[in-house]
């Protein structure tokens, strides 16, 4: 008696008692469902809050304004300074020549403002620095690094911190960030435990319901795995099944959420092209978490009618 | 070859029921020994002692050389496998037909697909439920369940076949034909343990009979009749 000879057997009743109890594998396919469908729309809903608060994030910086005189080696000097502090992302320097450009055309149908520029001749605009953080808490830090700096000699040609203008803005919403990443992960976490729990149960009731059957092959002898193993086919069904009726149920679903997602985030989340730029990962996540749930729950089950 | 040592069972669910009193009883291989008494003095847990359906609350029953109760998991299993039982309810697996009931039993022994299409119609014939092969048991009388369930016991020629109560819903006609049945395997070699009511039945064998009676042994006859 081989093992493959067992396996083929065990194989061939996980599929007829799958379809001989079609109702009880309906209902165990309809809960999987749900909660893949739950833990599917998770993902998408905690994708979308963190592209948006990337987004966010990336219209936070902190910017250092020089006076005309600074000397190109007083810009690098506190560039390369803040470069060196660990909470600093990123320094991008503005040339004054840069500044000058990106000035006219925002304000090139100003009259007014074109020809007093005109007349000066030299260019009024200093070099300037935009800071981005690792992390909005950090502005704070970094900002008052630069306010202590000014007085020494390394930062004497900085004019401005434009950081203290926006001050509250910036602390606020660092805040906010902050919090809904955290209410986030915990609802994620709850939402994701307790589908878990009710996928559990519904197949705990599958092998519930056949328990008399289990206890008759206890007593004719059946080895164990001749006994759990067609409910853990019958589990692989159900997972399989469930996770692809998400992963077809979802294309619609996602086309139909996309114009909303996309006024809701500004742009910043659409969830028919997050769905099928993430097809694969979501087919592959879907079926293996079914799969997985469905065998698992099986298994933890069918433990206590197996004595 | 099975040996009871002072064994006696006491139930505790609802009320407290000794169903077994210091039983001392031992069958040699290749014995038929059929168990009568009245409905509740015990012979079904006699018989569930030996497969550990039922564990002693006092006492040590013995299969082999081996204590059933203390048996590991596998081993057990093992031993069911061995033993083939006829079961007073049946216990046929309601979402099998016929025909995969008896080949289950055939599958967990670890016989060949080849064996199995062979020997099970075979043994559906002799009990006589051949054409209902692909009936599911709720598709049955009583008396076919019973019949499953007898096919299912002998269709791996098991060392030892316990029958309880395995003619308690057939006609006389069937029941003569199981006994028979039961009479030729044990002919061949096999131990057969038997309970039942049927006056017919034990006189007809005519082998050792044990009478019980409230849990105990009242006699134990070397061929015996009838005598309740
Ligand atoms: N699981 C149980 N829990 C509690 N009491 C039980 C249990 N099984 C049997 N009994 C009791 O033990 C006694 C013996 O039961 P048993 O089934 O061995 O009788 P029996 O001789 O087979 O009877 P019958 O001829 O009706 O089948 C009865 O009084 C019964 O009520
Ligand atoms: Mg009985």
């Amino acid at each position: 008696m081989s093992v493959w000879l067992h396996s083929k057997r065990i194989a061939r009743y996980g599929l007829i008692g799958f379809i001989r109890n079609g109702f009880v594998s309906l209902s165990a396919i309809l809960m999987l469902t749900i909660t893949l469908f739950v833990m599917a729309g998770l993902v998408m809903a905690s994708a979308a809050l963190s592209s948006t608060l990337k987004q966010l994030n990336d219209k936070v910086d902190v910017n250092v304004y020089f006076s005309v005189k600074a000397s190109n080696d007083d810009v690098q000097g506190v560039k390369l300074a803040l470069e060196a502090l660990p909470d600093v992302a990123q320094v991008t320097y503005v040339s004054p020549d840069e500044a000058l450009a990106l000035f006219r055309s925002r304000h090139g149908t100003d009259q007014v403002t074109m020809q007093a520029l005109d007349q000066l001749g030299d260019n009024p605009l200093g070099a300037s620095l935009s800071i981005r953080a690792k992390n909005t808490s950090k502005y704070q830090d970094i900002a008052n690094y630069l306010e202590s700096v000014q007085t020494a000699a390394l930062g004497a040609s900085i004019t401005k911190v434009n950081f203290n203008q926006n001050k509250t803005a910036i602390q606020r919403l660092s805040d906010i960030i902050e919090t809904s990443r955290r209410v986030g992960y915990a609802t994620v976490i709850i939402f994701m435990i307790a589908s878990v729990i009710i996928a559990f149960n519904t197949i705990r009731l599958t092998i519930y319901t056949a328990r008399d059957e289990i206890g008759v092959m206890n007593l004719v002898g059946a080895g164990k795995w001749y006994v759990r193993g067609p409910f853990m086919i019958a589990g692989v069904l159900y997972g399989a099944i469930a996770g692809l009726f998400v992963v077809v149920f979802l294309y619609p679903f996602s086309a139909w959420t996309a114009p909303g997602s996309d006024r809701l985030f500004a742009g910043a989340f659409n969830t028919l092209d997050f769905y099928t730029s993430h097809f694969l990962l979501f087919f592959f996540t879907l079926m293996g978490t079914g799969v997985a749930l469905g065998v698992l729950s099986s298994f933890l089950a069918i433990r206590r009618y197996l004595r | 070859m099975i040996l009871y040592d002072n064994v006696s069972k006491i139930y505790n669910g609802g009320s407290t029921t000794v169903a077994l009193q210091n039983i001392n009883l031992s069958v040699e291989p290749g014995e038929f020994v059929s168990i009568v008494g009245h409905s509740g003095a015990g012979k079904s847990t006699l018989i569930k002692l030996l497969f550990a359906e039922v564990i002693p609350s006092e006492g040590t029953v013995f299969f082999g050389s081996k204590e059933v109760a203390k048996l590991s998991q596998q081993e057990l299993r093992a031993l069911r496998r061995n033993i083939g039982t006829v079961f007073q309810d049946f216990r046929l697996l309601p979402t099998k037909n016929v025909y995969e009931n008896v080949a289950f039993a055939m599958e967990v022994a670890g016989r060949s697909d080849d064996d199995i299409k062979a020997d099970v119609p075979h043994v559906l014939e002799l009990v006589g439920v051949i054409d209902k092969m692909w009936n599911f048991p709720h598709q049955l009388s009583g008396g076919e369940q019973q019949r499953v369930a007898i096919a299912r016991a002998i269709v791996n020629q098991p060392d030892v076949l316990l029958a309880d109560e395995p003619t308690g819903n057939l006609d006389p006609i069937n029941t003569h034909d199981v006994v028979n049945i039961l009479k030729k395997i044990n002919d061949l070699g096999t131990t057969v343990v038997l309970t039942t009511h049927n006056k017919v039945v034990v006189d007809s064998v005519g082998r050792r009979v044990v009478t019980m009676d409230q849990g105990r042994i009242i006699r134990d006859d070397k061929s015996g009749k009838y005598t309740l």
